[in-house]
């Protein structure tokens, strides 16, 4: 009978996902305020709908009473973030609220299948991230000057880095944190570091884009970037890398930076695949990781033994083995989704996490200040690439690097950091509706000046000034 | 910038998608993968049929729930069906049509019926191209000889038989491991058919003799005097048994089978011509197989020595094949110079019959040309018709073409020998084609592999 329950369930929630995400990217369609707001009022739901019928099937295969009050106390969190963000920031995007409830739900869900303990402390980790996520906000709005501590960003970083490459352990072949004694969190300072990073590139090449200035930049850039290497955690190093690129360019606009970029990188890469035993050994995994099953390929292998079993539809809920694959809660995450849930539904979760990331450029593109553009950029590359990164390695398309999927996988950093990434941008999506709300008021006040002045001049002014207010509104999405 | 990273993330979907379209099933069946093993809890293993529906391996359900698998056929299927045992792992058919086995593909009401219930479902039927009544007069044939069989259909690449020998009891696999794993059973584990490796011998005179056309269009006037023997810078080829074949053209020293002008031959190749024709029939290659298989090997290079040229045209030398591959050239020659690509699964269906999948012919590759073809099995007809060496073949109900090989295998003891016979039946529109190799059998006429290959035909003919 439960058997008959967790099969249908695995069908709805594949049904369910698939609304959401359409609605993910139709949302962008709609003219209509009105409209809109009831395509994000319906995310909601279906958040809600997916999130009880997986603790349903959990509830009924385990049938402890702990998982009710876990799924209740969820309930209460969610429900509190999606109001509290109305209350407190209603300008902010509804749809990276939406989407982060609901990456941060389907995580929940699978670490809770997996290990019930660690999907506690995932929740007490994502209180406190939502927490922090909340005021973030505020701070970028209210705190001034946040431009002009360049080197405060450079020097801390690359300290923080400097402290784990010297006297962190190894942890699976490469030195990530520190673990603190007692409670078992490990902080992973590069998580941190990378916000820094964005922010200390953003201020540096929007004060000054001279060669001079990009040459020192890069310099510094290079190294956050040999920091990480020479601690063998070559996802963040990777990720500081491709982030790095993308800033320079739009902050240049001149190709070849880019293209030299992409030279030194790949230059980079052979130096480091010849000198690392490390790379060498995950490169061998990901060509054929059954030939290399004993020396390293074990993970990819199991990795694709899930997400080759679960098939379209997945096992469902209970019905697989993912406990098999290695550090299945954080960074295979994405394997043990798909086996259970199906390829379909990680599919739409990777168009979720997209979403996500069209959302952040809507906003980046509309504002005008330099600096806040980079930061939403570099964000907004940092998140994505980490996601392609993780899903590519796990799904055996590039190399594994070891990060982990945002929001989804377990890990207190990666979750916090991912958090106060998202609330930046949120503070940054308010303050261009602030932006907005100055430009409208301008005009205002500048057609009431300018109200019985010569009539050719206004004409053009108004028309100027009207495709720009046509241009902004359209992205605006709550 | 930004289109970079959406066209990043559709060629990343686009993989995914491809993955489990494509990729996946082979992945899945992987040895390493422990999942199957966790189906089990919830399917009967399915059963694996002939072509016609006797079944081959069946599960059946004891009473106290109990699952034991059973081989009606005991040790005739050993290699190609081979085993499947929780302590000991799986070989053959049961190993490559894991997944489907263990997949339930039943009407879904009876599925929901028997979750209700609680009961395990019934896991998918493999119906497999091979002909049990075929199976059993090859496994007969070869008796206790060590060796292997293979029977296939010349315009489909069905395979219907594929015997190896020693063998053993799938049914019994798991008592008798420690004894098969030993040195003195003669490894009967080895599936011979795939895995074995021999010298070709005269059977390689085939595939000289379509190398030589190739380099020669004249062909058809080359002579040769035989006087029993060749020699040339030191080394002397002599003809099987001393015979003298005289004056011969190309087709006579094939029915014959000529020694002395096929190391006549060899002198007269391109080295590099040679290599390239022969690793075109996929020697130093690797074979359509499901199984684990030994690659076939050849060895000559431009630097080759006479003797190495000469012992290499008649089939000694460093050449090694494996009676499955020689069967896929024998096939293609049949088959107007295209190999079908070998297939041992019909089709898929569900517990009940209702086909899931079907496997179709498929064109593996062309070896050569139509005219080739055409000319290579008019001389394998003429071995069998004008020559000396296949006589059991001539006469019978059924038309057959084909080349006899014994090759030795003593550096010491040149009586040491293996028998070998590849053929064709119904000449004009082949049928079967059949591959047989007899290891050891030191030149014995009633073991060899002509005559094991009859009994074969006769049993599929009459």
């Amino acid at each position: 009978m439960i058997n008959i329950v967790v099969e249908l369930s695995k069908y709805l929630i594949i049904i369910l996902m698939g609304v959401y995400t359409f609605s993910c990217f139709s949302v962008f369609a709609k003219e209509n305020d009105e409209e809109r707001k009831w395509v994000l009022l319906r995310q909601n739901i279906l958040m809600f709908l997916i999130h009880f019928t997986a603790y349903f099937v959990i509830y009924l295969k385990i049938q402890e009473k702990k998982i009710i009050v876990f799924y209740l106390a969820q309930v209460v969190f969610f429900l509190l973030v999606i109001i509290l963000y109305r209350i407190l920031y209603p300008k902010v995007s509804r749809l990276i609220v939406n989407n982060m409830c609901m990456l941060l739900s389907v995580g929940l869900i699978m670490i809770t299948r997996l290990a019930f303990p660690m999907a506690v402390k995932q929740f007490v980790f994502a209180v406190v991230g939502t927490s922090i996520g909340l005021i973030v906000p505020v701070l970028i709005r209210k705190i001034k000057g946040v431009q002009d501590w360049t080197m405060i960003y450079a020097g801390i970083g690359i300290a923080s880095l400097l402290l784990v490459a010297v006297f962190a352990r190894y942890s699976g072949g490469a030195k990530l944190g520190f673990t603190i004694p007692g409670i078992g969190i490990t902080i992973q300072p590069s998580e941190f570091v990378k916000i820094l990073f964005v922010f200390y590139v953003a201020s540096s090449l929007s004060k000054d884009a001279s060669f001079k200035n990009i040459v020192i930049t890069t310099a510094i850039a290079a190294g956050h970037v040999l920091v990480l290497v020479l601690s063998t955690d070559l996802g963040a190093a990777l990720i500081f890398f491709v982030v790095y690129l993308v800033m320079l360019y739009v902050a240049t606009r001149n190709p070849l930076y880019a293209l030299a970029g992409i030279g030194a990188g790949s230059l980079a890469s052979v130096v480091g695949y010849r000198l690392f035993a490390h790379i060498k050994v995950r490169v061998a995994a990901w060509k054929d990781p059954f030939s290399a099953y004993d020396s390293g390929g074990y993970q990819v292998a199991q990795s694709l033994f899930a997400i080759g079993t679960g098939g379209w539809f997945g096992m469902g809920l209970y019905q697989g083995l993912p406990d098999s694959i290695p550090v299945a809660e954080s960074d295979f995450i994405f394997s043990a989704i798909s086996e259970e849930l199906g390829l379909i539904f990680a599919l739409c979760l990777i168009l979720v996490c997209v979403s996500c990331y069209v959302m952040f450029l809507n906003i980046a593109m509309a504002l005008h200040n330099q600096f806040y553009k980079l930061i939403a950029l570099g964000l907004g590359t940092c998140y994505v690439f980490q996601v392609f990164l993780t899903i590519g390695g796990v799904t055996k398309f590039i190399p594994s690097t070891g990060v982990t999927l945002p929001l989804v996988s377990y890990g207190g950093s990666s979750i916090l950091s991912v958090m106060i990434m998202f609330g930046i941008i949120q503070g940054l999506y308010i303050v261009r509706e602030d932006e907005e709300e100055n430009i409208e008021k301008r005009r205002e006040r500048q057609l009431r000046r300018s109200g019985y002045s010569k009539k050719k001049n206004q004409k053009r002014t108004q028309r100027r000034e009207k495709t720009t207010f046509e241009e902004v509104p359209k992205q605006r999405i709550r | 910038m930004t289109y970079a990273f959406v066209v990043l993330f559709l060629a990343l979907m686009c993989y995914i998608v491809y993955f489990n379209i494509v990729r996946a099933k082979t992945i899945v069946n992987s040895p390493y993968n422990q999942r199957q093993d966790a189906f089990a809890d919830r399917i009967i293993r399915g059963t694996l049929t002939d072509r016609s529906g006797n079944i081959l391996a069946e599960t059946k359900v004891l009473e106290d729930g109990t699952e034991i698998r059973n081989y009606p056929y005991g040790s005739a299927f050993a290699h190609v069906i081979g085993y499947s045992n929780a302590h000991i792992g799986k070989s053959g058919l049961e190993s490559v049509e894991n997944f489907e086995l263990l997949t339930s593909n039943s009407f879904f009401l009876e599925k929901i019926a028997n979750d209700f219930r609680g009961q395990k479902n019934m896991g998918d039927t493999v119906v497999t191209t091979l002909d049990a009544n075929l199976q059993q007069a090859a496994y007969n044939a070869l008796g206790d000889n060590k060796g292997g069989i293979v029977v296939m259909e010349a315009g489909t690449g069905k395979i219907l038989a594929m015997v190896s020998g020693p063998t053993f009891d799938p049914n019994t696999v798991e008592d008798s491991w420690d004894y098969l794993n030993s040195e003195d059973s003669g490894s009967p584990l080895l599936n011979r058919t795939t895995q074995g490796s021999y010298a070709p011998g005269s059977t390689f005179k085939v595939i000289t003799a379509l190398e030589f056309m190739r380099e020669y269009s004249d062909y058809e006037n080359y002579t040769y005097e035989c006087s029993g023997q060749i020699e040339k810078d030191g080394t002397t080829i002599p003809c099987f048994n001393g015979n003298v074949h005289g004056h011969e053209d190309l087709r006579a020293s094939l029915a014959n089978s000529c020694n002395a002008s096929f190391a006549n031959i060899g002198l007269m190749l391109d080295k590099t011509a040679y290599r390239q024709t022969v690793e075109s029939l996929l020697f130093n290659k690797k074979l359509p197989c499901l199984f684990d298989y030994s690659k076939s090997l050849f060895q000559v290079t431009k630097d080759s020595g006479t003797a190495e040229m000469m012992m290499t045209a008649m089939g000694q030398g460093k050449t090694m094949t494996s009676p499955y591959h020689m069967a896929l050239i024998t096939a293609a020659i049949a088959n107007g110079g295209v190999l079908m690509e070998p297939y041992l699964v019909e089709k898929v269906t569900n517990h009940k019959g209702a086909q899931i999948r079907k496997n179709v012919p498929k064109s593996y590759k062309k070896l050569m040309s139509v005219q080739e073809a055409a000319q290579l099995k008019s001389y394998m007809h003429s071995v069998i018709e004008e020559g000396i060496t296949a006589t059991a073949l001539q006469g019978l109900s059924y038309s057959v073409a084909g080349k006899t090989g014994t090759a030795e295998y003593s550096l010491v003891d040149e009586n040491k020998t293996h028998s070998w016979f590849i053929g064709f039946t119904n000449v004009d529109h082949p049928e079967l084609v059949i591959s047989v190799v007899i290891e050891g059998n030191d030149g014995d006429l009633s073991t060899n592999a002509v005559s094991i290959a009859r009994q074969v035909l006769d049993a599929y003919y009459n």
